[in-house]
């Protein structure tokens, strides 16, 4: 069994009846009175987007809440049914626009299966490489905040810091430094530019002595411990009925990662071990994501090993059906331009039938439904988004919390709005 | 692996390694609870519901499909993929849930019911809880009526929305736009 024996966070299940996701208000205590019910958000600045929380208070207690989302409701998977596959892979990434890297790989690797298309080794390790950094990169974003919003200021500042370091790199890659659109069907969109793999070993050798400083201003913080410590608690049967993934199960005590248990890319091929925590808390949630970025930081520096030694490989797969000829081809090869001209135009055919990818991204299974009808347009996309299925957990983790837990709670389950809303 | 023992499986379907189970629509609980207990899917990941009107019937409803229903013409450019021609759907809605093994042993399966317009299906929330929200955006975006489900309203749609905009009948770009000085 995945969960580990003898973690007993709370006896039995804290799952509210009969809707697991609203924790109803004992009838009782409305007839009491002295119900206070407050609106939290959507325009809030400690809900990490617009989440609002209908939540019922007696005194400092909380003692009824609903969540209520879907006010960035954009329409992506609709929109992606208009585009063809090659245009739709800019969509997935402004989803969970914090996790970018990583959702625009599920879309792509969601193409290649149904395509059943071969990716060049090269291709690999770099997608593995910007992924990681992406972890780290989100897992920044959530320490910055979540910390921000109990009160230490200067977290936000050191996080946004390395932030920026690893927007630098991405931007080295791609010239965007978010939404890059750098994965493409069949490899990567360019070449690794020159300079590229020192700058990420600066960066590889940096990011320890930056994860220490946060540790020491944070992990033995007296305020920090009493704010986070024992708050927020889910067991990890709650969890995984809840279908929570990522940090949030791992910090109850489940030792699950999908880069483990269903390996992708080449995690097979790379060490790193998976961050477990026994109490289901803020701060286990916390501590999960500190030590994932110590192990993301340990897989960029092997996939950089790796593609050092590639200099001069195949960044893209060699199939002009799918996949745009090279530019300087398009000057003297008839063939050429035209695979150029039809690729753009109306798209490639992708063969009919129904899959579905997921992956570990930084929330936890980012996972992607595609079905094609053999045309040049997906027939329906529906992505599983984390932070979706993260907020559902809000109900049972706020049992017993006070207004005060409930913005550390909310940050911990680290949900992006984008990504929930779609 | 077999799912032999399942109840209500009308068809299993295996295609890019992925197993399929195509379950009759009023026995979905029945399934859903034995492959829960029996066989060990104790998470339920995700529930993607699909609409097939206007799915292709033939090569010529495919755009740009060149070959007939044997296959695709290997003397024509521009047809790769298209080995297979669209398999017909048996009915217009399909609701499909993604289960998984979480723990030592993983593995994935995905349960399909077939569903007509307006045609109800069992909630699954007292299987998984998670099924909460996961129902309710299917019913909100595509109008899957979710039998026993105990908050069965609007998730992502405002509260009075009309209609279900992951449809194919319902338009894009259907929001009429008023200009001033406009009759």
């Amino acid at each position: 069994m995945a969960v580990a024996p003898g973690a007993r966070i709370y006896e039995g299940t804290r799952i509210p009846f009969p809707t697991p996701t609203v924790l109803q208000l004992d009838e009782r205590l409305r007839e009491r009175g002295d119900i206070l019910q407050i609106n939290f958000g959507p325009n809030h600045p400690s809900t990490h987007g617009v989440l609002r929380l209908i939540v019922d208070l007696s005194g400092e207690e909380v003692v009824g809440l609903s969540a209520v989302i879907g006010y960035l409701h954009t329409g992506f998977e609709k929109s992606m049914e208009q585009k063809t596959w090659w245009k739709g892979i800019t969509y997935p990434e402004r989803i969970d626009y914090v996790g970018f890297q990583n959702n625009e790989l599920v879309f792509v690797l969601a193409i290649e299966k149904l395509l059943e298309l071969e990716v060049p080794e090269k291709a690999t390790w770099m997608r593995m490489l910007l992924c990681e950094l992406n972890r780290i990169h989100s897992h920044l974003v959530f320490l910055g905040t979540a910390a921000l919003e109990l009160g230490a200021i200067s977290m936000f500042w050191y996080c946004f810091r390395e932030r920026d370091l690893i927007l630098d790199l991405v931007e080295m890659v791609c010239g965007t430094r978010m939404h890059t659109r750098y994965f493409q069907t069949g490899g990567l969109a360019e070449d690794v530019p020159i300079g590229f793999y020192p700058q990420a070993r600066e960066f590889v050798e940096w990011m320890p002595k930056a994860i220490d400083d946060y540790e020491r201003l944070l992990s033995s913080n007296e305020i920090w411990l009493e704010r986070t410590r024992g708050i927020g608690l889910l067991s990890g049967d709650d969890a995984i009925a809840l279908g929570q993934s990522g940090p949030v199960l791992r910090a109850s005590g489940a030792d699950w990662d999908l880069r483990k248990a269903e390996p992708y890319l080449a995690y097979d091929q790379v060490q790193f071990d998976v961050p477990v925590y026994p109490n289901g808390d803020v701060y286990d949630r916390y501590k999960v994501r500190v030590d994932e970025m110590r192990e993301s930081t340990r897989i960029v520096e092997q996939c950089l090993d790796r593609l050092e030694g590639m200099e001069g490989q195949p960044w893209i797969a060699d199939d002009r059906k799918v996949v745009l000829p090279p530019r300087h081809e398009l000057h003297t090869s008839m063939e050429s331009l035209i695979h150029h001209f039809k690729i753009v135009t109306e798209g490639y055919r992708v063969p009919e039938g129904e899959v579905y990818v997921a992956i570990e991204s930084p929330r936890g299974e980012s996972g992607c439904y595609v079905v094609s009808d053999g045309g040049a347009k997906p027939w329906r996309v529906k992505f599983r988004a984390p932070s979706f299925v993260a907020l559902e957990a809000t109900a049972t983790c706020m049992r017993d919390a006070l207004v005060a837990d409930l913005i550390a709670i909310v940050g911990s389950l680290d949900s992006v709005m984008g990504d929930t809303d779609r | 692996m077999t799912y032999e023992g399942v109840p209500g499986v009308v068809r299993t379907k295996e295609q890019h390694r992925e197993t399929t189970l195509i379950v009759d629509t009023p026995r979905l609980r029945e399934a859903c609870l034995h492959l829960r207990d029996e066989e060990g899917f104790n998470t339920l990941v995700d529930v993607a519901a699909a609409d097939y009107l206007g799915w292709p019937s033939g090569p010529e409803d495919v755009a740009g499909y060149i070959g007939d229903a044997g296959g695709r013409s290997v003397t024509s450019p521009g047809s790769w993929g298209l080995e297979r021609l669209p398999e017909p759907k048996p009915k217009r809605f399909s609701v499909s849930y993604h289960l998984l093994r979480l723990g030592a042993d993983p593995a994935r399966v995905r349960v399909q019911v077939w569903l007509d317009e307006a045609e109800p299906v069992a909630s699954v929330i007292d299987v998984w809880p998670t099924a909460d929200w996961h129902e309710r955006e299917a019913f909100d975006l595509m109008g899957i009526p979710f039998e026993g489900h105990p908050n069965l309203v609007r998730i992502l749609m405002d509260d009075d929305w009309v209609g279900h905009p992951l449809r194919k009948d319902y338009p894009i770009g259907g929001e009429p736009v008023r200009f001033s000085g406009e009759e």
